[in-house]
């Protein structure tokens, strides 16, 4: 298991499009994956689970991946939310 | 069969009708015997709807672009959600129910849980997932899913009232006509009817009852009428009828490039009311002389996050290069209401008409409102840009406005970018307070616009989207009239001022001679409706329009001052369709 904090910078936080293109992307990768806010876990291979973590401009999130391909799932994450999504 | 509506929209359609009613389904629980039988079942449904859903986003991303249509693959998204889909799955194993049972409970329980958050983004969200849910849901259940997106022949619509989302994925090519129980000039549907240049006839109360698709249905947006199951005379009438107004457009769009100007000489400018860059085509293509109201909302609200100063700029650029010489009314963002970004997230209130919106929003989120400023202002050297404020009450928001553009001045001199410096500064007069004091407003301005739709509504205290009351609706009420004089008289004070108009009232032609005689400068409305205001003008003296106005202000009711209106048109051998 891996897990990385970072700080989501966009103005738009898990909204909308950058909410959509996070899942998605969490859905290439074969491990189980997380995000943890205040200490809750949310599937982010769900849509509605990562609107549901209602993450804003400003949070520091945890990214946890559990499975063959843990540290890219997480290093791939981590750089697309410090990329703001772009 | 004839039935009587509001006219949304001029023109004259027939066709088959499509009717489109959304059924409820009714959802009974029941045990079952074989789980694995119905989650068979409801994977088929799932594979099913999401095979539709991409099919219709396919096809929404060639028609409408590819942000508009991102709607659709968000629906695949959740239909592709693990959690949903498990916990439906989850629910006919452990509750052993059937699966339309367990598909309703859990769509409910998701969209209770996003309905009840405080950010209305995901407030707004709890509809795309009630719209997956009930897609799936109708699967399960063998409902056909209606769809628009995809008609063979000539088509008009029959619904109960068209949603943005009944719209969107409409086939544009194929749609010729709405027809609605309910709806008003200024909603979703006759906007959207003005927009593709259909005819449309709404507020028809039970029309969505008594039409069955494959009819045939004529709708007259000329005399506001509705025809199912016409006679073999009526088609043939109307057949005619259509035609001759096709010939009468024709010769309206003769007049493209010929002034608005009356017939002893007074010259009046008319322009287009526009929400973004992609609307200037249907404004030169009639003959708009310019832009009277660049509502920028539209800006941010087709936006995931707040537009950046370089976005806007880009976007304010391409309209008011466009236009040259001529002028290019820009409006300050005019949010709050009924309008709501998902990125600024707002209370729910009361009363939102009398509450935060607009330019009272914009001074407490001041550093969105200097990135607008900034933007137009360094967009302003592209040609004429004029910068207009809504919803000012008073004086002292035009001051504070104007402050605040002084500002933004000042930052772009210290950075040595090139702005207008004599650009001019107006201001919406939509709220009744600001008509009554325009002679003292009028002092910190160089031009006035009068927004006849909220003037009316704050005015006449009348919801015009509530159908109890809507008939107190009238810009012809002497109440207007005479704001609408108050305003210009005042801006006349001034040799160099002038006061324009943007709300409905200004494309109404039956309002087009009591407003030039007024004096009112410039005309400004959606880009289908100047061939016939200009027609109009060019049809009078200026003279005989002001005596038309001189009688309007002696009568008592505006139901009086419209028929004397007809009366003159009539008189005058002024034909309008």
């Amino acid at each position: 298991m891996v897990s990385q904090e970072v700080i989501v910078t966009n103005p738009t936080g898990l909204h909308g499009r950058p909410a959509s293109i996070l899942v998605t992307t969490a859905s290439k990768f074969k491990s189980d994956i997380d995000i943890i806010k205040d200490g809750s876990h949310f599937n982010a291979k769900s849509i509605m689970s990562v609107m549901g973590s209602a993450v804003a401009q400003g949070y520091t999130i945890g990214i946890q991946a559990d499975g063959v391909d843990e540290e890219q799932a997480v290093e791939t994450l981590v750089t697309l939310i410090k990329n703001e999504f772009k | 069969m004839e039935k009587i509506g509001i006219i949304a929209s001029p023109g004259i359609a027939i066709a088959k009708a499509f009717v489109y009613e959304k059924v409820e389904a009714v959802v009974i629980k029941k045990q079952i015997n074989d789980i694995d039988a119905e989650v068979e079942k409801l994977k088929i449904a799932i594979k099913k709807s999401k095979k539709e859903l991409e099919a219709i986003y396919e096809k929404a991303k060639i028609d409408l672009g590819e942000e508009d249509a991102s709607i659709f693959q968000a629906h695949v998204l959740i239909l592709n959600d693990p959690e949903f889909v498990d916990a439906m799955i989850s629910e006919i194993r452990n509750s052993v129910v059937n699966a339309e049972f367990a598909v309703k409970s859990i769509t409910d329980n998701f969209y209770t849980m996003f309905a009840a958050m405080e950010d209305p983004y995901f407030a707004a969200r709890s509809a795309d997932i009630r719209d997956v849910g009930t897609r799936v849901l109708n699967n399960v259940m063998g409902i056909e899913n209606l769809d628009l997106s995809s008609f063979s022949e000539n088509t008009i619509i029959i619904a109960k009232d068209l949603a943005p989302s009944d719209t969107a994925q409409m086939d544009k090519a194929h749609v010729v006509g709405f027809a609605t129980n309910i709806g008003s000039r200024t909603s979703h549907t006759a906007i959207m009817a003005r927009s593709l240049e259909i005819p449309a006839v709404l507020g028809l109360s039970d029309i969505l009852e008594t039409t069955k698709t494959g009819e045939m249905v004529i709708v007259d947006g000329i005399e506001g009428k509705v025809i199912v199951k016409p006679t073999e005379d009526e088609l043939k009438a109307y057949t005619a009828k259509q035609v001759k107004y096709l010939d009468y457009v024709a010769t309206l769009s003769q007049l493209k490039d010929l002034p608005a100007e009356t017939t002893d000489g007074h010259r009046i400018e008319i322009c287009g009311n526009i929400g973004s860059p992609n609307d200037l085509e249907g404004v030169h293509k009639n003959g708009g002389e310019g832009v009277g109201l660049y509502r920028t909302e539209f800006l941010y609200m087709n936006s995931d996050s707040m537009p950046d100063e370089e976005k806007q700029f880009e976007a304010y650029k391409k309209v008011i290069e466009s236009f040259g010489e001529r002028s290019v009314i820009i409006r300050t963002l005019d949010i709050g209401g009924d309008k709501k970004l998902p990125y600024l997230p707002l209370k729910e209130e009361m009363n939102p008409f009398l509450g935060f919106r607009a330019i009272r929003l914009c001074f407490r989120e001041k550093e969105m409102f200097k990135t607008q400023l900034r933007a137009i202002l360094r967009a302003s050297v592209f040609g004429k840009a004029r910068i207009m404020f809504p919803m000012i009450s008073s004086v002292m928001e035009v001051r504070q406005a104007k402050a605040i553009v002084q500002e933004c001045m000042a930052q772009l001199d210290a950075e040595g970018i090139v702005y207008d410096q004599n650009i001019e500064i107006g201001v919406m007069i939509e709220i009744p307070s600001a008509a009554i004091t325009s002679d003292i407003i009028v002092k910190e301005v160089d031009f006035f616009s009068i927004g006849t739709n909220d003037l009316c509504q704050y005015t006449l205290a009348v919801d015009r989207m509530n159908q109890e009351v809507s008939y107190l609706y009238n810009p012809l009420n002497p109440a207007i009239l005479r704001l609408v004089k108050m305003v210009i008289d005042a801006s006349h004070t001034h040799p160099d001022k002038f006061t324009g108009m943007c709300g409905e009232m200004a494309g109404d032609p039956s309002a087009t001679l009591i407003l030039l005689g007024l004096g009112l400068d410039e005309f400004s409305m959606s880009a289908s409706a100047i061939p016939q205001v200009k027609k109009m003008i060019r049809s009078v003296s200026f003279k005989q329009a002001q005596d038309i106005a001189n009688t309007a202000l002696k009568l008592e009711t505006g139901e009086a001052v419209a028929e004397m209106v007809k009366t003159k048109i009539s008189d005058l051998g002024i034909k309008i369709v």
